[in-house]
């Protein structure tokens, strides 16, 4: 429907809706839909990182997984590299999917215990045929260990054998194994120990240097590490997007007033700037997919929330320079 | 340190080296191990091992308890026991054996396919499973010999399709535990096609419960093979197995122990082997224990 | 301000299978009326073992409190017996703990009034329904709306959040002077926190109580606490008020914590620096400074002589080193 790869834009998503249906029963009928993702549009341009940050229940993992068509999304369009790939069926998938990969939270859960570390990274290698013989393949896999920093001699050791900041690695090896143009970094170092975030993050940011027109989408709900790794910032509540800016902007100029509880509610360590900050702490808690409020979803929380956005679902409208806003009170 | 025993511990140069070495460290185990080889050399040698034939009726010495020539005594019928039990290792190990691989090859597929397609396949394969689990195994060995006709064989086939339920059920929610995991998310986003996903990594993730599961069911196949002679189905007289065993001395209980103890702890003895040496599997395959064990 | 517990040369060590786990390694820190006292440090740091240790909760055997003392309200609290009467009541209501796993710290079985009347009744001698009307006031009191509804319902029938504040006020029913906060907020939204922090915080000062968070969160400590400790491998390694260890951070771990965050005010291009190698396995130790390996500004005598004690650098801060940072 659209023509081919417009703006080097390498992913557009466009409406896109992901309902999960409730069944009861036996016949499975359904009883209603947990509206996890509800009418998203985005764009990620090639080479860029885009931040989509939002609490647990905002949809955000959901979108990521829909891109890479591990779901099939309810409608919308997903344009990746010029081609629209909503509707296509897995086999046609599948020849895409070795350019783009995904970056799971979990470092114990995500590799296969029962795997060498070494077949772990290979395995895009021989799902794409990739490598012509197994020369090839061993200096393939001896040269993404060193990528990501990890000792090749280690290619026999099961998972169990790392530390978390090292099973990490191995995920990101496994992900550039098929030389992935989109990475989908899902809370990539949210069960890292601190002082080893730094190193995930670090070698995320080298990579992209490195291997230039490496795309990034990151999905955190921690905002301090989605602003440090990215160029711009979508921010999701409840299934929307609200507020999608370059990350100066989004801590100087915050416009959405659930983006600025959001900033404020994340601590900056000096005591000496948080006795000066403002804090905003919302009423209530994140309301169920299942049941969204009506109109703009954040109103039941919202501090500026007039009768209007009861009724009025808000577009995301840009306000310049390409920072958008879905609210009508800005 | 943590840190250098990362880089020190020298790789494995055998992986079946390390196995065999945690599956012999646990003296339960290799006491499992080689009670299980003893009693395969015994059923290969029965013809030598034995001290009498097995069949040979001697109505003169019937019911002789223990004794220098017979060392466990002989049955109703003047047979030697221990020559009977000796001979009906072959018998109970091969239905053991068989029972439990027609049962955990059919079964195991079956739970993978419904674990791992889900929805409908997942709704027919489980609801005829229910439906096979709805009768107790020994019934429903029981119709299935009626239908196919006793002997060995029969016998063998109806007490695998009768166990199969078990393995088929743990199966599937073993897929669908493994399901819920993100390596299995990984390998759907790599494009990886289904079958180098189930059998790469859901089918190894899956085993360690049903080897512990095929071990029991050794045990209870061998006991299950022992009700169906019973009942007159299975094992024809005079073929030794020691579950007939156990329930031809049943009646001589109190004067003659022997003649049902002796089979029994036969039996006791295989089932608690293979339960030792699955345990022992369990843990020696588990890549979550290297270098713990 | 007066202090209200005062750990004194704490040692709690694990004795497991490999050798001896020293989890928390000679400790000494205190806390004031009124206060609100950080303690940061990496997971495996002993930070929470130590805070355990305090009410006696440590798993015996392996662990064992080998050393030391807690004083609190001039007794010291390792003279009695951990199962004692005088320790349970110190449990409820001198010193009370908020845990990190809001899932699993409520009995998923008894209702939310159940668990809550029931410590009112064991501590406080109330009966049946003073403990109810006090408890619907406490729930109130930590922000649950209709209070003496949810007081029937059951763990799962609230959300994470609403669960940790029903540990909250479980924490407050009796009264307790300290409260622990152990991780309360890591398995919670971000604005979850705010509200739970602001909260506590609030509450804490209502109660005329002290705060003790437990994090590794610095930012959490930096909006919050007056005074922090920091933890290394079982050690304190510099401790001070939050102005003073903010402004002017003095151990090379410290400096390295605040180096590897992202911050939201951060200047765009900013480089983290990650600290190199990995958390120190606490399974026999070296005498030698536990830091030494993953420290860029090391010298010599690191490797070489004891940990350092710690050394007064002006007001309350102290720190464990041997190099002029």
């Amino acid at each position: 429907m659209k023509s081919p790869s417009r703006n080097g834009k390498i992913v557009e998503v466009d409406d896109l809706k992901m309902y999960f249906p409730v069944t009861r029963g036996l016949l499975r009928h359904k009883v209603a839909d947990v509206k996890a993702v509800d009418g998203v549009s985005f764009h990620i341009k090639r080479g860029e990182t885009l931040g989509l940050v939002g609490e647990s229940g905002s949809g955000k993992t959901t979108v990521g997984r829909c891109i890479m068509r591990l779901y099939q999304p309810t409608s919308g369009h997903i344009i990746f590299e010029g081609q629209d790939i909503s509707q296509l069926s897995e086999h046609q998938m599948r020849p895409l999917r070795s350019r783009m990969s995904l970056i799971f939270q979990d470092p114990y859960g995500s590799l296969d215990p029962r795997q060498s570390a070494g077949s772990i990274v290979g395995e895009p290698l021989k799902v794409f045929h990739l490598a012509n013989s197994r020369q090839e393949y061993r200096e393939r896999v001896e040269e993404l260990f060193r990528i990501v920093g990890l000792d090749p001699s280690m290619m026999d050791r099961v998972p169990h054998e790392f530390s978390g900041g090292q099973r990490q690695r191995i995920g990101v090896a496994r992900a550039l194994a098929s030389n992935a143009s989109l990475l989908i970094c899902d809370e990539p170092i949210s069960a890292l120990d601190v002082s080893i975030q730094a190193q995930i993050i670090n070698l995320l940011e080298e990579l992209q240097e490195r291997l230039k027109r490496l795309t990034y989408l990151f999905i955190a709900h921690d905002l301090s590490v989605v602003r440090h790794i990215s160029d711009r910032i979508a921010v999701m509540y409840l299934g929307r997007i609200v507020e999608v800016t370059d990350r100066k902007t989004l801590y100087e100029n915050p416009l959405h007033p659930y983006t600025k509880s959001l900033l404020s509610a994340v601590p900056v360590a000096d005591p000496f700037l948080e006795e000066k900050r403002k804090r905003i702490i919302l009423k209530g808690e994140i309301p169920s997919p299942l049941t969204p409020p009506s109109g703009c979803n954040f109103h039941p929380r919202c501090p500026m929330a007039i009768s209007k956005c009861k009724k009025e679902v808000p577009p995301l409208r840009d306000t310049g320079g390409g920072h958008e806003v879905s609210c009508i009170r800005v | 340190m943590q840190r250098t025993d990362m880089t020190e511990t020298p790789l494995h140069a055998s992986e079946f080296r390390r196995i065999m070495k945690v599956l012999f460290s646990r003296g339960v185990v290799v006491f499992g191990i080689v009670v299980i080889l003893a009693l395969f050399v015994t059923a290969i040698f029965a013809p030598w091992i034995a001290p009498y034939d097995p069949y040979k009726l001697d109505l003169n010495q019937t019911l002789v308890q223990p004794c220098k020539e017979h060392l466990l005594g002989t049955d109703a019928l003047g047979r030697d026991t221990l020559s009977r039990i000796i001979f009906g290792t072959r018998t109970s190990l091969m239905v053991g054996v068989v029972a439990v691989c027609i049962a955990a090859s059919v079964g195991m597929t079956m739970g993978l396919i419904a674990g791992y397609f889900g929805r409908w396949v997942h709704a027919i394969i489980m609801r005829f499973i229910d439906a096979l689990m709805a009768f107790p195994v020994i019934l429903l060995a029981l119709v299935i010999a009626v239908l196919l006709g006793g002997g060995l064989r029969n016998v063998m086939i109806a007490l695998g399709i009768g166990l199969l339920p078990a393995y088929a059920r743990l199966m599937c929610g073993q897929v669908l535990s493994v399901k819920e995991n993100d390596y299995f998310l990984a390998g759907r986003a790599m494009g990886a096609g289904n079958l180098r996903i189930m059998f790469r990594h859901v089918v190894p993730n899956c085993f360690p419960p049903l080897i512990v599961l095929i071990t029991m069911m050794m045990g209870l196949t061998i006991l299950a093979e022992a009700g169906l002679s019973f009942l007159g189905i299975g094992i024809e007289p005079p073929g030794a197995a020691w579950g007939a065993m156990v329930n031809d001395g049943y009646q001589y209980l109190l004067t003659h122990p022997i003649l049902s103890f002796a089979p029994g702890f036969a039996i006791m003895l295989v089932v608690f082997s293979f339960n030792m040496v699955g345990d022992g599997l369990r843990d020696a395959l588990d890549p979550r224990l290297r270098g713990v064990l | 301000m007066p202090v209200l517990l005062e750990v004194k040369n704490l040692k709690t060590y694990f004795k497991v299978y490999h050798g001896l786990v020293k989890a928390v390694d000679d400790i000494s820190y205190h806390i004031k009326k009124k206060e609100i006292v950080g303690l940061v440090g990496e997971s495996g740091c002993g930070k929470s073992v130590s805070q355990l240790s305090v009410l006696q909760l440590i798993p015996t055997p392996p662990g064992e409190i080998v050393a030391g003392q807690i004083i609190f309200e001039g007794q010291d609290l390792l003279q009695f017996e951990a199962n004692g009467d005088e320790m349970r009541s110190i449990r409820g209501g001198g010193i009370a703990m908020v845990f990190q796993e809001p899932m699993t710290s409520l009995n998923p079985v008894l209702t939310i009034g159940r668990q809550l009347t029931e410590g009112l009744e064991l501590h406080l001698g109330m009966d049946v329904n003073e403990a109810r009307n006090r408890a619907i006031e406490l729930l109130s009191m930590v922000g649950i709306p209709d209070a003496d509804k949810r007081i029937d319902d059951y763990p799962h029938q609230f959300s994470g959040g609403m669960r940790q504040r029903v540990m909250i006020a479980m924490a407050l029913s009796c009264n307790p002077k300290i409260i622990i906060a152990d991780e309360p907020t890591t398995a919670l939204d971000v604005t979850t926190q705010a509200q739970l922090l602001e909260l506590m915080t609030d509450l804490v000062s209502r109660f005329n109580a002290s705060l003790v968070i437990v994090t590794h969160n610095l930012g959490v400590i930096a909006r919050y606490a007056q005074r922090l400790y920091v933890m290394y491998a079982g050690r304190i390694v510099e401790s001070g008020t939050a102005k003073e260890i903010f402004g002017n951070p003095r151990h090379p771990y410290t400096i390295a914590l605040l180096n590897c965050v992202p911050r939201l005010d951060e200047e765009e291009g900013r480089k983290l620096v990650p600290i190199e190698g990995m958390p120190p396995n606490l399974l026999n130790m070296p005498i030698t400074c536990a830091f030494k390996p993953r420290c860029p500004y090391h010298i010599e005598r690191c490797g070489q002589d004891p940990w350092p004690d710690l050394k007064l650098i002006e007001g309350q801060h102290y720190v464990r080193c041997y190099v002029e940072t």
